[in-house]
This record gives C-alpha cells, structure tokens and sequence, in this order.
C-alpha cells in the first residue's frame, strides 16, 4: 500500500525481495547500498542473527528524486529465507507494492526456488493480494557460478507467466540496478494507472 | 492495490495534537507511523535519529507481537514498553491502523505518558475515521501527482 502524503508531498512504496535461503537478496540491498548517493538513502538495517543469516528483515529506504513535485521513496525490505522463518516473511509483506522474485541459478537450489515461489503466493494470497495482478520482477541470481540451470529452463518452471525477468551476479552488482528499476518503474505505473 | 492518502488539513491536525502529547507527557520524541513502517509525523527531538528506520523497525515490531499474539489466540497485544537505561519507549496502535510512539527519560513517567497517550489515542482515532469517510469528495478536490504524469516522467526518474 503505497503511502501519498500531500503535506510533506512524499510517496512512499514498498519493495520487498523475496526469494529461499541465501539465494542473494541481502546482496542486493548491500550492493544498491553501497552504489547509491548519500543523499538518496537512509541507513542500511539488518536483523541478522550472529551468522549473518537474515533474522526479521533487511530494511533500505531509498529517494529517487521528484516526480511533479513530489518526492518519491522506495522502502526496500528483504525476508528471511530460511524455511523456517515462514511466519515472519508473511509480516513483511504487509502492504507490499510490489516483489522482486530472486531465484537462486544453482541447479541444486531449483526445488528451493520452486517451494518459495509457492510460499509467496500463499502469504500474498493471505493479504488479498495476487501475484499476477501486482508488480512483479524475477531476478535470475548467481549467473557466473558453473552449475546453473540454463535461463531458458527457469522461465519455463518459474516465470510461466513471462513477467519482466534479469539475470544477475548479486556479488558484483551486475543486474542489481536493473532489477530495481523495472520493479520501480511498474510500482509508479500501478499507480499511475489507479487514478 | 489500496492507497493511504494523507492530506494537508488531516495532517495538520495529527501534527498538532502530536506535539500537545509532547508537551503533555514531557517526552523526547513522538511519532506516529502506519502499520506497514512508513513515518506520517514526528515531533521532539529528532536530529539526531534515523527517523524513517525508527518507524521502518516500530512496524516491524508491532507485526511480530501481533504474530505472537495470533499463536496466543489473543486479537491483539495493543500496547508495547520497552525500558532502558535511559530512554524508555511506548508504542501503541490507534484504530488498529497507525502506531503512536512515545520515547521519553526521567523527566517523564510510565504513568503519565500512558494516560496522555490514551487521550490523544481518542483525538487521532477521530481524525483517522473522519479521513476515511471524507476520502471520496476529497479526492476530486486535491490533483493527484499521478493525474498527468507520463511514461517520460518515470523513466526520467531511473534515468
């Protein structure tokens, strides 16, 4: 649920990256971190536990600029990959704009992919909200490892759909920003379109 | 997907009775932010605290006692404490829809803060149901920073 306040003249969305376990969605928030401004982000939150395995949430706000006079931020959220952290990733979906999707390319992690593609939709289904009705984004991760499921094959498993989809090496910021921006781009054209 | 939409004269008044909480509780700080983490106003002492992640991990916060109520069968914990050393923190929901923080030291008590709190609660549930109901005949009034944008204006902002 986007957050338009005509006082302080702000929008304010919500990305939240999801995806299984160490599949690089804390990568991406570091890496936007580490490439933005000073002046367009806030400070980089992570509950993690002392392995730094994300524990609640990773938390980046972000200020792109100004579209007719109103400042536009961005409030990325990560989720805790982990299987058992399924309670606390339904949390922060809580009025999402939109997801980022990272899938992991290893071919042993594919059967991980498939089973947190599903918990997102169950948890989304839980807030009202359908995958294929909100912006969306698939980011295919990890591309320079050597055992990688060819990309042809994870559209067809995981983007049947054919939603806007980036390969990407999370570690070296390749395809970071790119992800960003699509997922950005169709959260402002949403609301564009709602008025 | 739904809109929070908060206008001039509404957030007038919720920064107005914001800052009589201040005074009244003799507290540091005051905020309040909606149930998703986003900040809508602020009082108090501010400059030197990340605002946006205070209300960004307030949120987060209220989700997770309100998971661990869920599993207790409770509806809801309404209200959360934390004490410290030397800044203690009360964070209540309003309407079920905002969160009012109040971060305060010595100067002030628990007591006081709870009783100034619930009296604001009353005066900031009334602007938040008034905001809902006045919404649809406010709507044509306020232009929409979306009414005229174009594709050229987004792109121009991942530019």
């Amino acid at each position: 649920m986007s957050f338009i306040n005509y006082s302080t003249r702000e929008i304010n969305c919500k990305i939240v990256y999801y995806g299984p376990g160490l599949c690089g969605k804390t990568t991406n928030l570091q890496y936007i971190y580490k490439k933005t401004a000073p002046e367009q982000k806030g400070k980089l939150i992570s509950l993690a536990t002392e392995t730094e395995r994300t524990l609640f949430f990773d938390f980046l706000p972000l200020a792109l600029g100004d579209i007719r006079g109103f400042r536009v931020r961005f409030h990325l959220y990560t989720v805790p990959g982990q299987v058992f952290y399924a309670a606390s990733r339904k949390l922060i979906l809580k009025g999402v704009d939109g997801v980022v999707f990272v899938a992991d390319s290893q071919i042993e992690r594919m059967d991980a992919n498939i089973e947190s593609l599903e918990d997102l939709k169950i948890n989304l289904a839980e807030y009202g909200y359908d995958l294929e009705r909100i912006p969306f984004t698939i980011q295919y991760n990890k591309r320079d490892l050597p055992n990688i499921v060819p990309v042809e094959e994870m559209q067809r498993v995981l983007n049947p759909n054919n939603v806007p989809y980036y390969e990407a090496i999370a570690t070296e910021g390749v395809g970071v920003f790119e992800t960003l921006k699509d997922i950005g781009k169709q959260i402002l054209k949403e609301l564009k379109k709602n008025y | 997907m739904a809109e929070f939409v908060l206008y001039e004269d509404a957030f007038k008044r919720i920064d107005e009775e914001l800052r009589r909480l201040y005074q009244l509780s003799n507290a540091k700080l005051v905020f309040l932010v909606d149930r998703n983490g986003q900040l809508i106003a602020s009082v108090g002492e501010t400059r030197n605290i990340d605002t946006t992640a205070l209300a960004s991990l307030t949120a987060g916060n209220i989700a997770a006692t309100g998971g661990i109520a869920k599993l207790l069968g409770q509806k809801e914990f309404s209200i959360l404490f934390h004490e410290g050393e030397r800044d203690n923190i009360h964070i209540s929901l309003v309407a079920n829809k905002v969160i009012l923080v109040v971060v305060f030291d010595q100067r002030s008590s628990l007591g006081l803060v709870r009783l100034r709190v619930k009296k604001s609660s009353q005066v900031l549930e009334q602007v938040f149901s008034e905001l809902e109901t006045r919404r649809p005949e406010k709507k044509v009034e306020e232009i929409s920073p979306f009414a005229d944008i174009t594709d050229e204006d987004i792109e121009k902002l991942f530019g």
